[in-house]
């Protein structure tokens, strides 16, 4: 049941993801030129409305609808190295790819399968964090 | 209203559409990140046994995983029996530039036919090209703790200020591979 839950949420982001055109790498490379509002319009929409839902959840003390436990968000860990470090590391690939993790996994079900390559080599770099992650700034 | 949804969606409405992904994941108790899949197939394949990062109870983040399945068939259901178009309408100055980069069906396909039709298969340079990018965004996305998912949006709608940071990262990365990297890439 809950599998299904999850995998339902799943394919109606993919959905998204690709009518809103957010997995498009023509829209990503559109969106580091500044030459249209699309992508921004699109995060800022969602970025609006998640700081209503966030608030409200936290402020309504909504419950979570699977057992009923009151909703705990929490906070990231203070500090900035590995935010901004890892972040322009992130940017740098994401202008290559064209894709953050969301985005390529619609597209490989979209049927561009080169983006398989990305997913491979995104878990290669995921792991190679977790072995040299005692060497870095955090 | 059917006529509305296999367009390509306009900014509020996928935006609008994010944010209920977010809601609907935040209220069955879980958290809206994409990238923390990657960690979990990381642990699913074993590396916890020689890198304590991946050391984690990561079958409690199975959720995660079918997620991503899910995402993977909402690609499929909206390329193949959703939209109405491949096109995507990017501005004229953004198909001039592509164009003379050697993308020429920027604006009437869905992704770029250099790197993402099967002829990348056998272009080495190309599967160099998304090698190095797919690496970053695993690398980058665990270091900073989040992507576009965890921070740009769950993160920056919790007001945490590390998100914003983060967030501030991926456009100096961005905005420097765009604007002088790719140039020299293509």
């Amino acid at each position: 049941m809950k599998t299904i839950l999850f995998f339902t949420i799943g394919t109606f982001f993919g959905i998204t993801l690709y009518m809103s055109e957010v997995s498009s790498w023509f829209r990503i490379y559109e969106m580091f030129q500044f030459n249209a509002f699309h992508m921004y319009g699109v995060i800022g929409t969602a970025v609006f409305l998640g700081v209503i839902i966030t608030f409200s959840i936290k402020k309504l003390k909504i419950k979570s609808v699977l057992d009923q436990r009151p909703i705990t968000i929490p906070n990231k860990e203070t500090g900035w190295k590995r935010y901004l470090f890892g972040g322009i590391i992130f940017g740098g690939g994401w202008a290559i790819s064209g894709a953050c993790p969301g985005p390529m996994y619609s597209n490989l079900g979209a049927g561009f399968l080169p983006i398989i390559v990305v997913i491979f080599a995104a878990i290669f770099g995921t792991f190679v964090y977790g072995v040299i992650r005692p060497k870095l700034p955090h | 209203m059917i006529e509305f949804l296999i367009q390509p969606w306009p900014w509020y409405f996928g935006g609008t559409m994010i944010a209920i992904v977010l809601f609907l994941l935040l209220w069955t108790g879980k958290s809206f990140g994409m990238s923390s899949g990657l960690r979990t197939v990381c642990s699913m394949m074993g590396a916890g046994k020689k890198v304590s990062f991946f050391q984690y109870d990561w079958k409690a983040q199975k959720w995660n995983l079918v997620v991503s399945l899910g995402v993977i068939l909402g690609g499929y259901i909206a390329a193949n029996h959703i939209a109405s178009t491949e096109a995507v309408a990017l501005s004229p100055a953004t198909i001039d530039q592509l164009t003379s980069m050697g993308m020429t069906d920027a604006g009437r396909h869905f992704a770029p036919d250099l790197l993402f039709s099967n002829a990348a298969f056998s272009n080495p340079y190309i599967l160099l090209l998304l090698s190095v990018g797919g690496f970053l965004v695993g690398f980058g996305a665990r270091y900073a703790g989040g992507c576009t998912s965890g921070h740009a949006i769950s993160g920056i709608s919790n007001l945490q200020l590390p998100s914003v940071i983060a967030v501030v990262g991926f456009f100096i990365g961005g905005l420097f591979v765009n604007h002088f990297i790719l140039p020299l890439l293509f």
